[in-house]
């Protein structure tokens, strides 16, 4: 008996992150497919940052419902590299924007 | 198909040029590797050995055994980076108003290989190999988590040091310095092998360490004895955690940037080229996101050292451990933020190097916190002047000056000025040799007895000490001088009068640096002939107060007969103080122990082989050496059985033998240590 109700709950888990997964894809694509069938609708900044944020919370589902990772005590030796990584790739990519956009405008801007 | 064409198909661009004839020094130097190597092989063979060592040592997946054998590739290669330093300093004191003894071409060459030698085939196999001895004993472990991985990582980054060494016979190794910036690094100004000897053996061996950042990472995380919470760790480890976390992620960054840089040289892209949209700051920028991380990873595990001698040979709870804890993690988080300060010269506007700058000055404060929690651990402490703690005591008096020029150099303005002279030279080596070399040799005496059940000479411990300490400051303190007068970096031959007597005080130095490694060398062998005044088989020759102790010297294949339960931090020392230490459990059980495997020498080989192969563009060795890696990894993959089984009885004779080793050993006091009353049995004595 409990281990079907196990069973149920994480049937029912998986399917939240699949339609999750499902509906945040499709809002990326639409979005996209949105401003190259019907120009003008809407600007390229919007598509760009729908893109983003989607990507971004596509990553949280991911995360939650595939991956098992929760704010659970016995999550948080995972959640914490996980943060941790984030935030030494976020410091890579982001410094390295930074400096070579900085040495291209300083250097390149002219080619 | 003429007999060019099939020269080329067989050996690329191998040929007669290659051999080392042009210049007596390179032809010495290229015998003397030779002869080595022979007369190793020759000994080995004379002895009967090489079945002992393939079984017993290359195929070993103990991690001591890989441990110790980290270490040993590691002194074999200080001993060629040191000699190539001596010659250098040599030829500056030589050359003023003259051409000296050393042709350019050949002194970019030594300080090339110098550089790339001391980082990565001295200071990261030392670490990775004390790391690997002593992480899994303290924290309660049978092995690390991936053995085999562990062996290859080994193979790896062994296979690297073999293609710096075959540099020295066959053709010329790169002139572009330890970091090998293009564009002259590339194709068009450098169209000799040197520089991918360079890319090969920095790529096998950043390989290696990627492998190796992992295994201990998982280990600490998953393999602590029960009870051995994260904040019960010796700080050691705590260390070696940071410095694997760093490795995972810096080490990728120089892979990606050497794999870049093999595709402009090999297949004619244009990542860092000057022409075609190649942009070489992106060089600069990626090398050094993994060199500052890097010289994080070379400081934590010395860092951990010092807290392991300084709190043992105090007798006393390490001073502000959570501090230190905090101010390990505050260092890796920080060490991902200064890259850009070395190359605050490069262009980028005063915004960019302010902020690197700032963030630069930042790691000062843990790192400042660390030596006030040391020195407190010091204070009132029963402190004992034994070779690792004299190390540990030059080391508190000398890194905070590395530390000072470095905080002088974080400002841009100040940068600016002294950028490329010798000031920048006297600043890093002022930091790696009293930090890292100091506190890898006072690991290497702290836990030798533990690795081979006898201690260190003192005598020659302490003359090794002295003349590490003065040529270090006779050779480095000068460069300040020099530097602030301008005189550049990684220049053969000078014409300004008022630089000779410092470079003339600065070879000196070099030569008792020299004669300090001579005299490890000698301490060894006088330790191995008096081994038996100095056993210390019962295992506690140092009274210690971590779990590395609680075992027998040198330790049982399983570390551990059974698990250990921790109840505090010092987890040992709690132990001796309970009466729980050296007592006989209820039953043994059987042990599995990973079984040897032959993955680790033939990757290594083989890597070796692609390495070469691809220097020399030798096409049919580089695709042999690239698929016997990937058929090995395969096949590995169908072994089942992967360990071996000792069993119960096997165990309880072991740990009789030991205990019974314990019982005889009177117990020694703290002042007898260094004395032939030390048997590996402490003594309990009041604080």
């Amino acid at each position: 008996m409990n281990r079907r109700d196990d069973y149920r709950r994480e049937l029912r888990a998986y399917l939240t992150g699949l339609g999750l997964a499902v509906v945040l894809s499709v809002l990326a694509f639409g979005a996209v497919g949105l401003a190259e069938g019907v120009p003008g609708a809407i600007s390229r900044s919007t598509v760009v940052w729908t893109i983003g944020l989607t990507a971004a919370v596509q990553v949280v589902v991911h995360f939650r419902y595939f991956l098992h990772i929760d704010l659970t005590r016995s999550k948080r030796d995972d959640l914490q590299l996980i943060l941790f990584s984030a935030l030494i790739v976020l410091l890579m990519v982001a410094g390295t924007l930074w400096i070579l956009g900085d040495l291209r405008d300083r250097m390149m801007a002219v080619l | 198909m003429s007999g060019a064409d099939l020269w080329h198909l067989l050996f690329g661009k191998l040929s007669a040029d290659a051999l080392p004839f042009y210049s007596a020094i390179a032809a010495t130097a290229a015998g003397v590797v030779v002869c080595g190597a022979l007369g190793a092989a020759l000994l080995i063979t004379w002895l009967g050995r090489w079945r002992y060592l393939w079984r017993e040592w290359f195929t070993s997946l103990d991690h001591k055994k890989i441990g110790i054998m980290y270490v040993v590739l590691s002194l074999v290669m200080l001993a060629r980076a040191v000699v190539e330093a001596c010659m250098m300093r040599m030829q500056q004191a030589v050359a003023f108003d003259s051409a000296g003894f050393l042709p350019p071409d050949h002194f970019a060459q030594l300080f090339t290989t110098h550089g790339t030698i001391m980082i990565f085939f001295m200071a990261m196999p030392f670490l990775t190999g004390l790391i690997n001895f002593v992480m899994p004993l303290q924290i309660g472990a049978r092995d690390v988590s991936f053995p085999m991985m562990n062996s290859v990582s080994l193979g790896l980054t062994t296979a690297g040091a073999g293609l710096m060494m075959v540099s020295l016979v066959l053709g010329k190794f790169s002139t572009g310095g330890w970091s090998g910036y293009p564009p002259y690094t590339e194709l068009g100004f450098n169209p000799g092998v040197g520089p991918d000897y360079w890319i090969w053996a920095v790529t096998l061996s950043s390989l290696g360490s990627t492998l190796t950042g992992i295994n201990f990472a998982v280990t600490i995380y998953k393999r602590r004895a029960p009870g051995m919470t994260l904040f019960r760790m010796p700080l050691f480890c705590w260390t070696a955690l940071c410095a694997s976390i760093l490795m995972i992620f810096a080490m990728p960054p120089l892979t990606v940037a050497t794999a870049l840089l093999a595709c402009d040289r090999y297949l004619g892209m244009h990542f860092f080229t000057n022409s075609l949209g190649g942009n070489m700051m992106n060089f600069a920028n990626l090398f050094w996101l993994f060199g500052h991380p890097e010289v994080y990873i070379l400081i934590l595990p010395p860092f951990g050292v010092w807290s392991e001698v300084i709190a043992n040979f105090s007798a006393k709870y390490l001073y502000g451990y959570r501090s230190l804890v905090y101010a390990t993690m505050a260092i890796a988080v920080l060490s991902f933020t200064v890259w850009v300060h070395h190359f605050f010269t490069m262009g980028q506007s005063a915004d960019v190097n302010a902020a690197f700058g700032i963030a630069t000055m930042l790691i000062g404060i843990p790192t400042g916190v660390k030596i006030y929690d040391w020195m407190l651990t010091l204070f009132r402490g029963r402190v004992r002047f034994t070779v690792p703690m004299l190390y540990a005591l030059a080391f508190l008096l000398l890194f905070p000056l590395g530390g000072l020029t470095g905080i002088l150099l974080a400002n841009p303005a100040v940068d600016y000025q002294v950028h490329n002279t010798l000031f920048l030279v006297a600043h890093f080596h002022n930091m790696l040799i009293p930090g890292l070399l100091f506190g890898m040799l006072a690991g290497y005496h702290y836990w030798f007895p533990k690795a081979f059940g006898f201690r260190l000479d003192e005598v020659w411990g302490r003359i090794a000490f002295a003349l590490w300490v003065a040529g270090f400051v006779l050779a480095f303190m000068p460069l300040y001088a020099l530097g602030l007068m301008a005189m550049p970096r990684r220049t053969d031959a000078f014409f300004e009068a008022a630089y000779l007597p410092y470079t003339l005080v600065a070879a000196f130095g070099a030569l008792l640096i020299l004669a300090a490694l001579v005299s490890l060398c000698v301490q060894v062998w006088v330790s191995v002939r008096r081994r038996r005044e100095t056993e210390v088989f019962a295992g506690d020759p140092w009274n210690g107060r971590t779990l590395e102790w609680a075992t027998s010297s040198p330790p049982p294949d399983y570390n551990f007969a059974v698990l250990p339960q921790v109840e505090g931090r010092d987890a040992f020392w709690l132990m001796k103080q309970d009466g729980r230490a050296y007592r006989t459990p209820d039953r043994y059980e059987d042990i599995e122990v990973p079984r040897n495997s032959a993955m680790g020498p033939v990757v290594g080989m083989a890597g070796a082989a692609a390495g070469f192969a691809l220097v020399w563009h030798i096409g049919w060795l580089a695709i042999i050496g690239v698929l016997t890696m990937g058929g090995a990894l395969i096949a590995r993959s169908f072994v089942r059985h992967t360990t071996r089984t000792i069993a119960a009885d096997e165990v309880r004779r072991i740990e009789a033998r030991w205990r019974d080793a314990v019982a005889a050993s009177p117990g020694v006091t703290r002042d007898d240590e260094t004395t032939p009353a030390n048997r590996g049995h402490a003594a309990m004595e009041v604080a």
